[in-house]
């Protein structure tokens, strides 16, 4: 099944997948390794409790990032930014160069070794005040950041 | 100012990368450690008594500046990573231990600076700059904490900044508030009426929650009913005595009972009412809205024109009869704890209400505004919801607890209530655009119109949960400041209309113009 998404949205960069299935895999480790301790504690049928944990955890370790990946994109416009998101529950959100009040670039540990980087945006508003774009890589996030916030001058001028 | 390095900077975008940038003064370390102090009380006091069993007292003491020095490291890990740099048109700050955030803020975007000495700081002659751009959230940018000097520098510099086009404001002459004839006022009269629709029964719920906080401080135990009964019993009062005084009787004192509720109720309400908005009167001065009301604690607010976000009309299912209205103002300002809008008029007529919305700039709805309603699908699918969830349950009260299928049936009963209520919800709903501005009304009960000018909104959003998706709806929701205002229930072509009708009206226009745009409306 693919994503209807309209043609004018750029993905995110594909390394993305592999950044979040790093950040997934280590995020539910602790779930696994509880599933692990009670299976080895013995209180239920051998692994009718630690078969199921370990399957969702793959799926939601590698399949959903991957899923996850598919349904982002995002559109950088003359004087807006337009971030769609989800499947289940879709975002379709714009966010006008000329409301946006400051501008995050941010990279966290994993990030920093694809290279990717996290814009945020902030607004004034207080449904949506922070819209989020991952997965982007450093060098683009930073030249958005300077399309955006020249376009914030121009406006002044 | 500080470095004309790059004369454009949209052909080569700097980055101050690695030792680019000024750190925050050392000293504050020390201050910042000594002010943080109290939050590592809780980790001393679980060091302390965790240790307080052993012999050796040492350990106690090791382990709460183990805990010391383990926050002094970090803060000073925070601070290794932490840099400010003054751009050409931004101001930078990079921070972050292991994760990197490198956030810019417009100078255009810069609304007060302010630095903030507290008396620690102060000794050190430190100071902690706030740059303050009005987004929606607090964490806009603190530098914690420059010397003074650099403090006021930076002031400065940011005045300079914006000298060019700030300007504006400031030219902005300071009437003094002479008392204005006010556009809104309520008489004593008025503000009895009001009284008597704000009917509460809160003054239980609240005495209420005092027994139950200080209920160790009575000398009885007040939930015990037994130790009731009893205290009625010593007084010749027992239950067989209450059933035998009749019939009629019993009605008699539930009626009384009922009667002195009712008569607690207005009476709370009145009081309330009286003691809150007792002279109310709203002025329209040139700085803004400026609004007095209270009879013991009088309360003078003032809300800048421009800054009103939205406005809100609402009303009740009583008050509505008698055409009572309620108008607030959508802003960031908070009013106070329990009323987070702005209120420019509690109780009044719609005749009144509009001149007032309008000297704000909002515009009452006219004839050619068409208020569309939700597609009632959005309705009949929450039927379909809830009827396997009844379903469900009627199986299981038959199953497991051993009643009737025909008495299990009267849970259908549900729907009794719920479907007049999606039916009300429906109708009562509805959302209309037209060249300036966005209205939705909603509520079966409260209904409450809201109407926001489309050059206020700062994000819109088409939203489709997995429902709504399969039927081909969605919802828009606009982010304002201080509130948010949500479309439902539309086709998604139509949610796609009106989000690109919205951004380019949102689109053409600046923040820093929409925020300036009604000072100088005001001088007209």
């Amino acid at each position: 099944m693919d994503h209807d998404s309209p043609p004018d949205i750029t993905p995110l960069n594909p390394a993305y997948v592999t950044t979040t299935r790093i950040a997934s895999a280590l995020g539910y480790l602790p779930f696994l390794i509880g599933a692990g301790a009670l299976e080895i504690a013995q209180l239920l049928p051998p692994g009718s409790f630690f078969v199921p944990v370990f399957l969702l955890y793959l799926f939601m370790a590698f399949v959903v990032p991957k899923r996850k990946y598919r349904h982002w994109g995002y559109d950088m416009g003359s004087d807006r930014l337009r971030i769609v998101r989800g499947y289940m529950f879709f975002r379709d959100t714009v966010v006008p160069f000329g409301r946006i009040q400051h501008i995050d670039v941010e990279q966290g540990p994993i990030d920093r070794r694809y290279d990717l980087a996290t814009l945020t945006v902030h607004t004034a508003g207080n449904h949506n005040s922070t819209v989020t774009l991952p997965g982007l890589l450093h060098a683009d996030a930073l030249a958005m950041r300077e399309a955006i916030r020249s376009a914030i001058r121009q406006d002044q001028i | 100012m500080t470095d004309e390095a790059v004369p454009d900077a949209l052909a080569t975008p700097v980055e101050p990368q690695g030792d680019e940038g000024e750190r925050l003064h050392v000293l504050g370390l020390f201050v910042g450690f000594v002010t943080g102090l109290p939050q590592l009380i809780f980790p001393i006091f679980a060091a302390f008594f965790g240790t307080r069993g052993s012999d050796n007292p040492l350990i106690s003491i090791a382990a709460v500046s183990a805990i010391l020095l383990f926050s002094l490291f970090f803060r000073w890990l925070s601070w290794m990573r932490f840099r400010y740099h003054i751009g050409e048109h931004d101001i930078r700050i990079e921070s972050g231990i292991v994760s990197r955030n490198a956030r810019s803020i417009p100078f255009e975007r810069i609304q007060d600076v302010s630095i903030e000495q507290k008396p620690l700081a102060r000794l050190f002659a430190l100071g902690e700059v706030k740059f303050e751009t009005g987004g929606g959230d607090g964490d806009d940018a603190k530098l914690s904490f420059v010397s003074v000097e650099e403090a006021n520098r930076l002031r400065e510099l940011v005045k300079a900044h914006k000298s060019g086009q700030a300007s504006v404001s400031h030219a902005e002459p300071l009437v003094p508030d002479a008392d204005a004839p006010p556009i809104f006022a309520m008489d004593s009269n008025r503000v009895f009426v009001f009284g008597l629709y704000s009917f509460s029964l809160v003054i239980f719920a609240v005495l209420g929650g005092l027994a139950q906080q200080f209920d160790f401080l009575l000398p009885f135990e007040i939930w015990d009913f037994r130790h009731w009964i009893g205290v009625a019993e010593e007084r010749g009062v027992t239950v067989e005595n209450l059933n035998g005084i009749g019939w009629t009787a019993q009605i008699i004192l539930a009626l009384v009972a009922l009667g002195g509720l009712i008569f607690i109720g207005f009476a709370t309400g009145i009081i309330r009412t009286v003691l809150r908005e007792y002279g109310f009167r709203l002025e329209r001065t040139a700085k803004g809205f400026r609004r007095r009301r209270g009879l013991l604690t009088l309360t003078d607010a003032v809300m800048p024109a421009h800054r009103v976000q939205a406005a809100v009309v609402q009303t009740g299912p009583i008050r509505k009869r008698r055409g009572w209205h309620s108008l607030k103002f959508v802003s960031l300002a908070q009013d106070s704890k329990e009323e987070t809008n702005f209120v420019a008029a509690p109780f009044a007529t719609l005749a009144e209400i509009w001149p007032i919305a309008h000297a704000a700039m909002i515009v009452a709805p006219d004839a050619q505004t068409q208020f569309h309603r939700g597609v009632i699908r959005n309705w009949t699918i929450q039927i379909l919801l809830i009827l396997p969830v009844i379903l469900g349950a009627i199986v299981a009260v038959t199953l497991w607890a051993d009643t009737t299928i025909l008495r299990a049936m009267s849970l259908l009963l549900i729907l009794v209530f719920f479907v007049p209520y999606l039916w009300l919800d429906w109708r009562k709903y509805g959302y209309a655009l037209d060249g300036d501005q966005i209205y939705v009304k909603r509520g079966w009960w409260q209904e409450k119109l809201t109407i926001a000018p489309q050059v206020k909104v700062q994000t819109v959003e088409i939203y489709q949960g997995p429902i709504a998706r399969r039927q081909g709806l969605a919802s828009v929701n606009f982010g304002i400041s201080g509130g948010s205002l949500e479309m439902i229930a539309l086709p998604l072509e139509t949610a796609q209309a009106i989000r690109d009708a919205v951004m380019e009206q949102v689109a053409a226009v600046d923040y820093a113009v929409v925020a300036g745009e009604a000072r100088l409306s005001t001088n007209v």
